[in-house]
């Protein structure tokens, strides 16, 4: 998967800050904490490195709110 | 641009009510995943039970209906009869199931009605403030075991699957948990084989699911995860307790 | 030495049964009364009694049942759904006339409602929700200190007259939070001897608690027996209350803390220039007929006021014999009457029947 063909996309206002997708994701730079709040005053999760991303999903399968998508372009 | 992850058909693109880090999310989901797979979306109705997961009918885009707190396996009973074509799940809690419900739950599998349940253990009353409940492990602090949870008083924590695993009308029981990718992963696979051997006609399924409440164990999202892994499973082993062949 | 607490009613509730020497409860978790079960697993620890959190509430009941057959001062609480529930129970209680206290903290419904508060089972209450021929005593606070007051008291009440009682609390009085105030040293009153308690014959015969009555006309004369202490209850234990209500044009009846919305309503309209009064019953049964009927004299208008579709005023109907004079006002399903709402329908009442064309707010 050298080719960058996965892209994440976090809506950021399903999501809850319950910080799981951190826990799970292998690579552990790809997402991090943002500073703001969403309407519900939740810390959302924001992408910090995208280019480390794998496109693994791991972070989209723990995610209780369907915040995460992962898109692949063929 | 296709998705190569998203959010199941069957399931509403709202923002849920449950607390953050719920298990309640995860599980849903999984469920619509595997009904998008059968393809049965149009062909399936759940019942919800009273508890955090009453809205589900809010989230789920297939036939849900509301039962009476505990009564779900007897409203599911007749539905299943009714229209045996149709699959048919519960989802309940431990209050909802190992509580109020325990005598529903029980005739159902004594009946082997063939239907599903997918039941959620959190080992609290979640929607009503945290209390004890049949699940909630000894040495564990409730709004209503606020001395921990002592086994000469308050009993022990409650082994339904074992419980249903004499009953011959029984053909399916697994426990699966959240706390890790490999664990939801099994999770998905147990609640697909659970609907699978009801489409088969084969009996009564149950999929127990250890679920983490942050909110009323007073831990973080993650920390209540960690909390399952280590504690929660040595009360609730993992895996199948019962799988008639055939 | 009276001390001074910022209280929940639940958790008056639950004080003033601890109070009046109840040493056993049983509950179950269901919002308005979470409060109240969550106080009584620590208190009872406390004082030595028993806390069971059981399996539903219709165990619960049963297992009121028997704490009161082997003769302790036994209580449950729940919320309307919860409530029916416990009706099978309620009327095996009363069919052994075993004493015990029933709190149901109303809410929103019917089915599964709502958690706003609610009087939509004033019916279940008082016209009896389980079957045969039975009643409870059922009286109905309007404020903290009662939830503490009528709890306390109605443990006394069921032992003299070996009957449930009902506490009926509409649902705001469960988690709102008002002064308490009670003597610290009160002790339990009403001690009376038991002697009919299951505990084990020693040197008598066997004794039995039941309400199976096959034989003959046994349970026709058992029904007798109910009745004759069901009058002999009505002609003592009625209770209710008035404000300003002496040569008032119109009254309004109503109960729990509906009734303190209409205190300020009288206020309000009198203000106005119109004579206005307030009654409440405050035992729901025996419902204080007679009190309503002198209250309330001949032209006197009455309005009645309800969080449900209209249920006590059926028996406002049947103590006035007069329905012309009688006129309702309720919100259902959790909706609570304003002051705006009842004083406009006051208005509207009393500018019709004085210059005959309707009343615009003033």
């Amino acid at each position: 998967m050298n080719k960058k063909t996965t892209q994440i996309k976090i809506d950021k206002e399903k999501c809850k800050g319950c910080l799981l997708c951190l826990k799970v994701c292998p690579k552990q730079n790809v997402l991090e904490r943002s500073k703001d709040l969403n309407k519900r005053g939740a810390q959302f999760i924001v992408i910090k490195h995208a280019d480390e991303c794998t496109g693994c999903a791991l972070c989209a399968i723990m995610c209780p709110d369907c915040a995460i998508e992962i898109e692949e372009n063929k | 641009m296709n998705k190569k992850f998203t959010k199941p058909k069957s399931m509403k693109d709202v923002t849920t009510h449950y607390c953050s880090g719920c298990g309640h999310g995860i599980i849903h989901r999984l469920i619509c995943e595997v009904i998008d797979e059968l393809d049965v979306r149009e062909n399936t109705v759940a019942i919800a039970p009273v508890g955090c997961a009453v809205l589900a009918y809010d989230y789920w885009d297939f036939d849900t209906m509301e039962a009476a707190h505990g009564r779900t396996p007897a409203v599911a009973t007749a539905v299943k009869r009714v229209l045996p074509d149709r699959l048919v799940f519960t989802y309940q809690g431990d209050g909802d199931l190992a509580a109020i419900g325990t005598a529903e739950i029980i005739h159902a599998g004594n009946r082997g009605e063939n239907f599903s349940v997918i039941f959620v253990n959190n080992g609290v009353y979640g929607m009503t403030g945290g209390q004890m409940a049949p699940t909630t492990l000894l040495g564990q602090t409730t709004a209503t075991s606020q001395f921990t949870r002592r086994a000469e008083k308050e009993g022990f924590p409650l082994k339904i699957l074992e419980m249903m695993a004499i009953l011959p009308g029984v053909v399916y029981l697994e426990r699966t948990s959240l706390y890790s990718i490999k664990e939801i992963l099994q999770t998905k696979k147990a609640i697909k084989k659970a609907f699978q051997s009801q489409l088969d006609k084969k009996g009564f399924s149950m999929v127990e699911v250890i679920s983490p409440c942050p909110t009323y164990w007073g831990l973080s999202p993650v920390k209540a995860m960690e909390r399952i892994e280590k504690e929660v499973v040595k009360e609730y082993p993992l895996g199948v307790v019962k799988e008639l062949a055939g | 030495m009276k001390k001074r607490y910022l209280s929940t009613g639940n958790e008056a509730c639950g004080e003033g049964a601890i109070r009046a020497g109840c040493r056993f409860y049983a509950g179950y978790p269901i919002t308005p009364q979470n409060e109240l079960i969550a106080y009584m697993s620590r208190r009872m620890e406390e004082v030595n009694g028993i806390f069971i959190q059981s399996e539903s509430e219709l165990s619960a009941i049963n297992m009121v049942f028997g704490a009161a057959a082997a003769g302790v001062r036994a209580m449950t609480s729940s919320s309307s759904p919860g409530i029916s529930l416990k009706q099978e129970g309620i009327s095996y209680l009363a069919a052994c006339e075993l004493p015990a206290v029933i709190v149901n903290v109303m809410r929103g419904g019917p089915g599964l409602g709502n958690i706003a508060p609610s009087q939509s089972d004033y019916f279940q209450a008082v016209k009896g929700g389980g079957h045969g021929d039975y009643r409870l005593i059922v009286l109905a606070p309007a404020t903290i200190q009662e939830m503490f007051d009528f709890t306390y008291e109605s443990f006394a009440l069921a032992d003299k007259y070996r009957i449930p009682v009902m506490i009926l609390a509409d649902g705001m009085l469960g988690q709102m939070m008002e002064p308490l105030e009670f003597d610290e040293d009160i002790q339990p009153s009403g001690i009376v001897e038991k002697p009919w308690v299951m505990t084990g014959a020693k040197a008598r015969p066997g004794g039995s608690i039941k309400s199976l009555f096959l034989k003959g006309d046994s349970l026709e004369q058992h029904n007798e027996a109910l009745q004759e202490k069901y009058r002999n209850i009505t002609n003592n234990e009625k209770r209710s209350e008035t404000y300003k209500a002496a040569g008032a044009d119109i009254i309004i009846v109503s109960y729990g803390t509906i009734y303190r919305i209409a205190c300020s309503c009288v206020d309000k309209l009198r203000q106005n220039g119109i004579k206005a009064g307030a009654f409440r019953p405050i035992t729901l049964w025996p419902f204080p007929s007679e009190e309503i009927k002198s209250t309330a004299k001949k032209n006197t208008q009455i309005l009645v006021v309800e969080m449900s579709a209209g249920q006590m005023v059926e028996d406002v109907r049947l103590a006035i014999q007069d329905d012309e004079r009688i006129k309702f006002l309720g919100r259902m399903g959790g909706g609570i009457p304003s002051e705006e709402e009842i004083v406009k329908e006051v208005n509207r009442l009393v500018g019709e029947c004085r210059r005959g064309d309707p009343c615009v707010l003033s």
